[in-house]
């Protein structure tokens, strides 16, 4: 039982993620209509912001350890804590939140200036000069970021009165045993409040409104004197904000490098895939499934009756889905 | 079609045979051998001579890739005769005078493995057959070592195999061009196993999660067959993918196996993943079997170590070698590294730093650049002065066997490089093994 929920928790948690991208990729998809393979980048620039983050509050003063003269070696004290003591220790230990609030203007302009500077230009192209510009400028943005961060992963952690596992089980009469991490809870939380802030957003704002109205008719839109092309600009923002924010609470989970983004962008293209293109709810829904599947997948249980299936669930499914639903689990025909 | 058959018809019984000769030889050897076929590939012709450096540029382990080119770089300065001269100041004996070898000055160029066994080999091949690249080395990946030491045996091409840990390398792959000086699995398993001991006892239960190719095979057999020896149950040995990213599906069904050490067989950037994630579900902080429950990293470098951060304090493992070290030549080549780029060098430059002077020594000890006549030289060559104190290239299989060292997380670094702290220097005679029992055949020299 114990196992059944944490995998559970693992898969949600894991969906969670892969949600959060896929939205972002499905609304860009849905309004715009661009494949855009640069997501993933977004979504590792996210995660940067924090590190970013990280390095400014910890920027220190050096000593230099003596007994080394080969090299400059140096025990470093940062300066937040040399003039504020714990009430500084406690300001880096908070790197991960802060960042959030850095990450989302940080975001919206990177994602302003990509659609602006690049993406709009290919609005009317074909699908594979699209895959193509955004592909390369995915593969300059990680190349910066390697060139800057170097390609090790970057040790972000999670602020310490979160950094432990949370005693699940004792909390609803299951025993001691069962335990997750704080912050993989404090992810999941915050990815189902995301996604719900921005299905509200789009549902009950005058600017959802003409959103979803383009989306359907972006002709008539037009004709009715709306600025679609400007409405969708922002949803562009919206969507490099989502994926950001995915990125920079992930790093406590993952420690940042320059290639995460790509990791995710894969598995999120079978998500937007699965659940049908240009369908948010169908994006979400299938982000948590998969999750779910991918994490049942991994069971040893599971895995000795057929090995190997934890690497190939997510592509089975997909290839089903797809036999049995063309336009994937919400599309629409 | 009947154009066809009066050609043939045209053609003589003697020129037929000549042609089909002539066709198959072409058709079954790479131009190299043909270009070659009475000397060796690549011999040098003018003054320098070139070696093939094949590194990851990119990809996860770019940085290690970085590290291992910086350290090919000052060996070939040092044998060139610039610089402080390094570890040539103390390896003995060395033939070595600092003006290059058997009178040629040294060249390089590079190739890009991205960490994958075709680029490597891709790679390696140009840099043979374009570049007249005489030695290839380089790796930072077991298969990817063991892909390029096979095309460098086709090619009659040395390797000398740059960071990789499988037995497999000098065991049921290894080959009569290829050397390694990094140490293995096994030699991991033999050290750490007593110190694993000696810290934790003989009853312990451990789960082990393992990157699904042929290191992590390697690794996870070795820490079993120690462990076990101690008296230590297995619990489980899981494999993960490599790259998994996210490793809380592996990690989950540790929490309550009944397993108090978990074995991570991962390198790189899984390990990072793996650890950070293992820590976060509160491994560290259980008890087992009334136990405190352990984590083992049977393979440990400093930049991992970076990458982990606090995870890694206190946590054992074991590695090949380290910069605080403070025999003669790792001073010297610590302090040659530290002037020209500003920090330590890593174990993986360390390793590809003394396989270059050793293939260049080896050559002006056999005064030849052929590989039969190098391959003979190193064979059985008795070192020191090169970190981890009297070493041997073992003639049966081509594995250097030298002191291992067991290290551990520093609780209180010093410095922002002094990441491990060395719990013991395991001596030579601890590690070694009879070269039949990871079998595979060496294969011969195309003289």
């Amino acid at each position: 039982m114990d196992s059944i929920l944490i995998q559970i928790l693992n898969g949600l948690d894991k969906g969670g993620a892969y949600a959060l991208i896929a939205l972002g990729l499905t609304l860009v998809f849905g309004t715009l209509g661009v494949v855009n393979f640069a997501h993933g980048a977004l979504f590792m620039l996210g995660a940067f912001v924090s590190v970013t983050v990280q390095k400014i509050l910890t920027i220190s003063k050096k000593v230099k350890d003596e007994s080394i003269t080969f090299f400059d070696a140096y025990k470093e004290t940062p300066y937040l804590e040399i003039w504020w003591g714990d009430t500084g220790t406690m300001i880096i230990d908070y790197a991960v939140p802060i960042s959030i609030l850095v990450a989302i203007p940080v975001m919206l302009l990177i994602g302003l200036i990509m659609e602006r500077g690049l993406i709009q230009h290919f609005y009317k192209r074909d699908d594979a000069d699209q895959i193509l510009v955004t592909f390369g400028l995915a593969i300059i943005i990680q190349e910066i970021i390697k060139a800057n961060y170097g390609a090790n992963p970057i040790p972000t952690p999670a602020p310490e009165i979160v950094a432990g596992s949370a005693s699940i089980g004792a909390a609803i009469g299951l025993g001691e045993s069962l335990v997750y991490p704080w912050w993989r809870l404090i992810y999941l939380f915050f990815s189902v409040t995301i996604i719900g802030a921005v299905f509200a957003f789009l549902k009950y704002t005058t600017f959802g409104m003409v959103v979803r109205a383009g989306m359907h008719d972006r002709e008539t839109v037009g004709l009715l004197g709306i600025n679609v092309e400007r409405a969708f600009t922002i949803v562009f923002g919206i969507a490099a904000v989502v994926a950001g924010l995915a990125g920079t609470m992930y790093t406590p989970i993952l420690p940042p490098d320059y290639h995460m983004g790509m990791d995710f962008l894969v598995l999120s293209f079978v998500v937007v895939v699965v659940g049908g293109m240009g369908s948010l709810g169908g994006a979400v829904a299938a982000g948590f499934l998969l999750g779910i599947l991918q994490s049942f997948a991994s069971m040893n249980e599971v895995k000795s009756i057929i090995p190997g299936i934890d690497q190939i669930i997510i592509y089975l499914v997909a290839v089903v889905i797809l036999l049995v639903r063309p336009r994937g689990l919400m599309g629409k025909d | 079609m009947t154009d066809d058959i009066k050609k043939f018809s045209t053609l003589s019984r003697r020129g037929f045979l000549k042609a089909s000769v002539a066709g198959a030889v072409a058709a079954s050897a790479p131009m190299v051998f043909v270009s070659n076929a009475h000397a060796y590939v690549n011999a040098p012709k003018g003054k320098t001579v070139t070696l093939g450096f094949n590194v990851p540029q990119t990809g996860a382990y770019a940085d290690e890739g970085a590290d291992e080119l910086r350290a090919y770089k000052l060996a070939v300065k040092h044998i060139n005769g610039e610089g402080d001269g390094g570890m040539m100041n103390t390896m003995k004996p060395l033939s070595l005078k600092g003006n290059g070898v058997n009178g040629k000055k040294v060249a390089y160029v590079t190739g890009d493995t991205q960490t994958k066994s075709d680029a490597a080999r891709s790679s390696a091949k140009r840099m043979i057959e374009k570049d007249g690249a005489l030695m290839i080395t380089g790796g930072s990946s077991s298969g990817v070592a063991i892909a390029v030491q096979s095309l460098c045996q086709e090619a009659g091409v040395i390797f000398m195999a740059g960071l990789t840990h499988s037995n497999d390398t000098t065991g049921k792959d290894k080959r009569k061009y290829g050397f390694r000086h990094f140490f293995n699995t096994e030699m991991s398993g033999a050290s750490l196993g007593p110190v694993l001991e000696k810290e934790f006892g003989k009853d312990r239960t451990a789960y082990h999660l393992t990157a699904d190719y042929t290191w992590g095979w390697s690794q996870e057999g070795s820490i079993k067959k120690y462990t076990e020896k101690l008296g230590w149950k297995t619990k489980a040995a899981v494999r993960t993918p490599l790259g998994a990213g996210d490793f809380s599906q592996y990690i989950t069904p540790v929490l309550n196996s009944g397993a108090d050490v978990l074995v991570l067989n991962h390198y790189g950037k899984d390990m990072v993943n793996s650890l950070t994630q293992a820590v976060q579900f509160g491994l560290r902080d259980k008890q087992v079997n009334g136990k405190d429950f352990q984590i083992v990293v049977p393979l440990f470098s400093r930049l991992m170590a970076q990458g982990a951060g606090e995870n890694i304090k206190g946590i054992f493992g074991s590695t090949n070698w380290n910069w605080s070290l403070k025999d003669a030549g790792s001073q010297a080549f610590v302090k040659s590294f530290g002037a020209e780029y500003g920090f330590p060098p890593s174990q993986a430059a360390h390793t590809c730093y003394v396989q270059t002077l050793l293939y260049a020594d080896a050559c002006q000890r056999a005064g030849t650049f052929n590989p039969c006549g190098v391959i003979e030289a190193l064979e059985g060559h008795k070192f020191d002065g090169a970190g981890n104190g009297p070493t041997e290239y073992r003639a049966d299989d081509h594995q250097c066997f030298k002191d291992v060292l067991v290290v551990r997380g520093n609780q209180n670094p010093s410095s922002q490089f002094d990441l491990l702290e060395v719990v013991q220097q395991v001596p030579r005679k601890q590690v070694e093994y009879p070269a039949s029992m990871l079998g595979g055949e060496l294969g011969s020299c195309k003289a």
